[in-house]
């Protein structure tokens, strides 16, 4: 008996074919960007495997946290190319997945029976957020320990859960050892216990509903997904990991000086970019605007489009495809001009 | 492309088709070892010396009068556990304490005035080293102490 039939008999490999060679790719001027999915599944699946290699070596502690990242680096053969790598796939994966989630949203491809897969797919991001964000305070560098004190900050003023959870994630008053601890429970275990089910139910729900064919594109045409489509994607796949690869070793990621809690916060500090946005919202909204806290009406506001972003589905049913068109491209025009400006006002600073 | 005769593009008997294969086999193979490798090299580096530490050939054990006639206690010569014992007559012996059998640290048992191993009964003579009892094949290694000045110092026989 050939070992397919076995499996066959036994899990049923004929009907996970049947279902993967189902789903139907829609063909037209668009489909670009049905890629930025599966590119974010890819830097995701790079990341799952440079971090099981680093939490081989690395060492979560205040003295240690630095001084293993440093043996990583300096020490242990190609620990600067899977650091480098970890680093530089994480940015890659949020960068993808905004693209992707931008796309989906333009594409309209939120609508019924689509909504699960768009809340899976928020969920997802923002996990992915938290990733980034936990895994930036691990080295326990000057730049980590400030970006980390300035991220909690932020989260501090939003209405409602913010103090409750900054506190939290903190474990205290300040960014401490009790910080790193817990920083680094939630990056290498509790987020990925929580992404990973997500995940699958996220690609379940494609699998099952297949991509949607934006609302403009009218002529019916369709490649099938296996193998047509996935072969494609294998062949981006491939240009992701060569593109990872030149800049993993042209630029490999930089180790500061250890955290110092007496040093002042170095000129030009800023979060990563996908935190820039809030981070210059909250820069330059004035402190009291009328009698209402700037800071705390500057993050509800910017929770309050995040909640309208989400609840998409409910609120456009099929009929109102030119007021979405209109919101996305005034949520890209903010986000923008945010990141640009915080960049420019910290630019030649650090 | 499928219709061109095979033949003529390839006199040597050697398809396009197979070229074709051939050379994605050959780029697979090289990504794969580019990925291995590193991955490879990573894993393998933290291990060197990590067992052995630095060789350490004398190790000082403080003061001769600190040490009680028929006691002794376990210290570590470089990475490895050892036991110093002080005899009733007041002579020393240094013996590395990791029992021949499976490895484990033996103990010295001063009311038996036997140095024994807890994981499976192994029994050893206090003065020579010596297997007397139970699974160990061989005696335990020996150090040598000397009270130069008042001072126990151990070194490797
Ligand atoms: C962070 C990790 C994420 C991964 C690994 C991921 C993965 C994928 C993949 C592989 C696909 C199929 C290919 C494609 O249509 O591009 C897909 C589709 C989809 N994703 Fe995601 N995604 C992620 C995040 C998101 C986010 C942030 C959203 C939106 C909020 C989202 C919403 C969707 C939707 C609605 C589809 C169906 C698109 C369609 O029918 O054309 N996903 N995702
Ligand atoms: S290991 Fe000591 S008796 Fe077996």
């Amino acid at each position: 008996m050939s070992v397919h039939a076995w499996l066959d008999e036994r899990i049923g490999l004929a009907d996970f074919m049947s279902f993967l060679r189902k789903k139907e790719v829609p063909d037209h001027r668009h489909a670009v960007w049905y890629f930025f999915g599966g590119m974010t599944l890819f830097f995701f699946m790079m990341q799952v495997l440079t971090g099981l290699l680093l939490i081989v070596y690395y060492q979560p502690g205040s003295d240690s946290s630095y001084g293993s990242v440093q043996r990583i680096t300096s020490q242990i053969e190609f620990g600067w190319l899977i650091r480098s790598v970890h680093s530089w796939s994480a940015n890659l994966m949020l960068l993808s997945a905004f693209f992707h989630m931008f796309s989906v949203f333009f594409m309209k491809a939120y609508r019924a029976p689509r909504e699960l897969t768009w809340w899976s797919g928020m969920g997802l991001l923002g996990l992915g957020m938290g990733f980034g964000f936990s895994g930036y305070l691990l080295p326990w560098d000057q730049l980590a320990y400030f970006a980390t004190k300035i991220g909690l900050d932020v989260m501090e003023k939003s209405p409602f859960i913010g103090k409750e959870l900054a506190t939290m994630l903190r474990g205290g008053a300040d960014v401490g050892v009790i910080t790193l601890q817990r920083f680094y429970a939630l990056h290498a275990a509790v987020l990925p216990v929580l992404f990973m089910p997500l995940l699958l139910l996220h690609l379940w729900l494609v699998q099952k509903h297949g991509n949607a064919a934006p609302p403009s594109v009218t002529e019916k045409k369709s490649v099938p997904f296996f193998p047509t489509f996935f072969y494609k994607d294998l062949m981006v796949w491939f240009l992701c990991l060569n593109l990872l690869a030149l800049l993993a070793s042209l630029w490999p990621w930089d180790l500061g000086p250890q955290a110092d809690k007496l040093a002042a916060a170095p000129d030009g500090i800023h979060p990563e970019w996908y935190f820039m946005s809030q981070f210059q919202l909250l820069k330059f909204i004035p402190g009291k605007v009328g009698p209402v806290d700037g800071e705390l009406l500057g993050m509800g506001l910017f929770g309050a489009g995040g909640v309208l972003w989400a609840l998409v589905p409910l609120w456009d049913r099929g009929s109102r495809g030119r007021l979405v068109n209109l919101v996305g491209l005034g949520a890209v025009i903010v986000l923008l001009v945010l990141t640009i400006w915080g960049y420019a006002g910290v630019a030649g600073k650090g | 492309m499928t219709d061109t005769p095979q033949t003529a593009a390839a006199p040597q008997g050697l398809s396009r088709r197979a070229l074709g294969q051939g050379l994605f086999a050959a780029a697979a193979a090289l990504y794969t070892a580019a990925l291995a490798w590193p991955i490879f090299r990573y894993l393998k580096s933290g291990t060197q010396g990590a067992d052995e530490g630095p060789q350490v050939n004398e190790v000082n054990l403080g003061a001769e009068k600190d040490y009680l006639p028929g006691s002794g206690k376990l210290f570590l010569f470089g990475s490895k556990p050892a036991l110093i014992l002080r005899r009733k007559d007041g002579h020393f012996v240094a013996l590395f304490a990791t029992c021949t059998h499976l490895g484990c640290t033996v103990k010295f048992a001063q009311d038996q005035d036997r140095i024994t191993c807890a994981c499976h009964g192994g029994v050893y003579d206090p003065d020579t080293g010596r297997n007397i009892g139970g699974p160990p094949p061989a005696p335990l290694k020996p150090l040598v102490v000397s009270t130069d000045g008042g001072a126990v110092v151990v070194r490797r026989a």
